[in-house]
């Protein structure tokens, strides 16, 4: 099922060809009316007849984070602000938040590419979409919200919080679809059962979940729970939202939809772009956007692209989940943690509940690191030494992943937060401490 | 005859032995017995109460991790070498015990001792063989 086959399973050549013209015209574009981008690209020599192919695109420099807050608020938008219908804006919880702003066109765009997200999870007129991504500022609202519309679903506009109700309206309604953090989906399965409502026996189909990572196994928890497909989304402010690549029914990889966005991996330390199937930084260049259209911003997320074809039909080239993003990344003695690791290795341990926090600090001249996770009534015990074995089972568990030896602590249950949108994962107490 | 112990488990921060007893106060459950098993971060109280399916309820909702364990209550003599001889049968049976600990009756001679073993069933059958009174939870509750 597609939203527009002629565009989603467009032939690679043709493909090809049609990003290329549309990479030029952008680049020309951006050259001409971003006084940031036109500097650049003098300061390395590069004019906008230079990009002859696809692979040119590596002559144009980096856009990232910080440019970003050095054009604040609208010093790289590529139209006049009358053009501009829309403006959103990033949390901006370092520093000042990025600000992307819409033309008409732009907010249509917006609104096919999360109409494709939604089909590609067969969302029909028929569906009922309940919307719990936070409404305003945050993209994940509003931009769900116009391309379930797009495809004549019916919207159930409930933004983020209130549990209840969102449990209420969705046995009310029968609700069919959900589009919400991976987060939330577990909070509101808890928030379920606290109510007495089996959430398996929910209408809920098909959910869509993104705006931070997850690993494989949260989706099994989730769909366990909900008893529906979870469809991994992904998107960020500085690219559009929401709607940048979305997986299919297959679940084996994020359709980017490259014919507006277009991805390349890097190596995050030295630039150099690597071939489809290796591991680095995504960057993306918009190719079709009018107020605010970024040139190879880099990410920050690791991932790969995935070689081969998608039995699904679409030409889209697929990225593996975003597992890790290079600021998440820690150095504890000396050796890189991704978080993510250690939420894979208690995730696979049937004691372990998924809900788990890391705390880095610094003990003397060592960093310490320590892992707390919940007691689960079912493996509790009254000896100790079985509680201990748990402990001890996790501690080796990951020693053997990440190489470090953590000290690993049982907590009562529901101590560690749980937050509305986004986990809270890590603590890192060093940056609080003096060094 | 088992009766129920109840097993919680605390994280060691300060005040949280004092919230169950708060609980179980206000909710008027009697503590019969109790021990108190403990690590560097965490322990796990074990508690023989009035009414332990009461108790069980009012800490879940309080949203303590709870678990009922069946133990042995063994009434032995308040004199010297009244545990010892307890011991001493379970030891010729080869069992192995995981705890113990011990309370007072008040209006007798004895003592009560309570053991978790691996083989509930076994050790009443050993203990009952040796004339020790293994006590069921209506004894308990009127104790």
């Amino acid at each position: 099922m597609y939203w527009n086959q002629q565009e989603e399973c467009m032939p690679v050549e043709l493909l090809r060809q049609r990003q290329l013209a549309r990479l030029q015209k952008t680049v020309a574009r951006v050259y001409e009316r971003v006084p940031f981008y036109r500097q650049r690209m003098d300061a390395v020599g590069v004019k906008p007849a230079d990009i002859r192919s696809l692979d040119d695109l590596r002559l144009l420099p980096f856009t990232t984070k910080n440019d970003m807050r050095e054009g604040y608020p609208f010093g790289l938008f590529a139209v006049p602000l009358d053009e501009v219908v829309r403006i959103h804006s990033s949390s901006g919880t370092t520093g000042k938040p990025v600000v992307a702003g819409y033309t008409r066109a732009d907010v249509a765009l917006w609104a096919n590419v999360m109409a494709r997200t939604f089909v590609c999870g067969e969302v029909t007129s028929r569906d009922i979409l309940q919307v719990a991504y936070g409404y305003g500022l945050f993209t994940g609202g509003l931009g769900a919200h116009y391309g379930a519309e797009l495809i004549g679903a019916t919207v159930i506009p409930m933004s983020g919080g209130n549990n209840k109700r969102q449990i209420m309206l969705m046995q009310d309604f029968g609700t069919t679809a959900l589009a919400c953090t991976p987060s939330y989906a577990l909070a509101l399965a808890e928030e379920a059962s606290a109510m007495g409502v089996n959430a398996r026996e929910l209408k809920l189909r098909v959910g869509f979940f993104g705006a931070e990572p997850w690993p494989e196994d949260m989706r099994k928890a989730i769909e366990q729970r909900l008893n529906l497909k979870a469809i991994d989304i992904y998107g960020l402010t500085e690219i559009i939202g929401p709607g940048v690549g979305s997986e299919c029914m297959e679940q084996n990889g994020l359709h980017l939809f490259e014919d507006h966005f277009f991805p390349e991996i890097i190596n995050p330390d030295t630039g150099e772009v690597l071939p489809d199937g290796e591991r680095g930084e995504l960057v993306f260049t918009c190719l079709t956007k009018e107020a605010f259209p970024l040139l190879r911003f880099r990410t920050r997320d690791i991932t790969r692209l995935i070689p081969g074809n998608c039995p699904c039909g679409r030409t889209f080239r697929r990225m593996e989940k975003v597992s890790d993003r290079t600021d998440d990344m820690l150095i504890i003695r000396g050796v890189n943690v991704f978080p993510s690791q250690i939420e894979t290795v208690l995730l696979t341990i049937e004691e372990a509940e998924p809900h788990f926090q890391i705390i880095v600090k610094r003990e003397g001249p060592l960093d310490e690191l320590e892992v707390l996770f919940e007691v689960d009534e079912r493996h509790f015990s009254d000896e100790v030494k079985v509680l201990q074995a748990i402990e001890q089972k996790v501690a080796r568990e990951i020693e053997s992943a990440i190489g470090l030896r953590a000290t690993v602590r049982l907590v009562e249950p529901k101590t560690i937060e749980r937050s509305m949108g986004k986990r809270k994962r890590v603590i890192d107490l060093r940056k609080e401490q003096k060094p | 005859m088992k009766i129920i112990q109840l097993s919680v488990f605390l994280e060691n921060t300060a005040g949280r032995l004092r919230e169950v007893t708060g609980i179980l106060s206000r909710a008027g459950i009697n503590i019969r017995a109790l021990s108190l098993a403990e690590t560097a971060d965490f322990g796990i109280l074990r508690l023989i109460v009035s009414d332990a399916k009461k108790a069980l309820e009012v800490l879940r909702t309080a949203n303590f991790t709870v678990r009922e364990t069946p133990i042995l209550a063994v009434e032995v003599p308040d004199q010297p070498g009244g545990l010892h001889g307890l011991l001493e049968a379970l030891a010729e049976a080869g069992m192995n015990i995981e705890y113990v600990y011990g309370f007072v009756e008040k209006r007798s001679d004895n003592a009560i001792i309570v053991i978790r073993v691996e083989e509930p069933d076994r050790a009443i059958a050993v203990l009952q063989a040796k004339g020790f009174t293994v006590l069921g939870n209506r004894e308990i509750g009127t104790l």
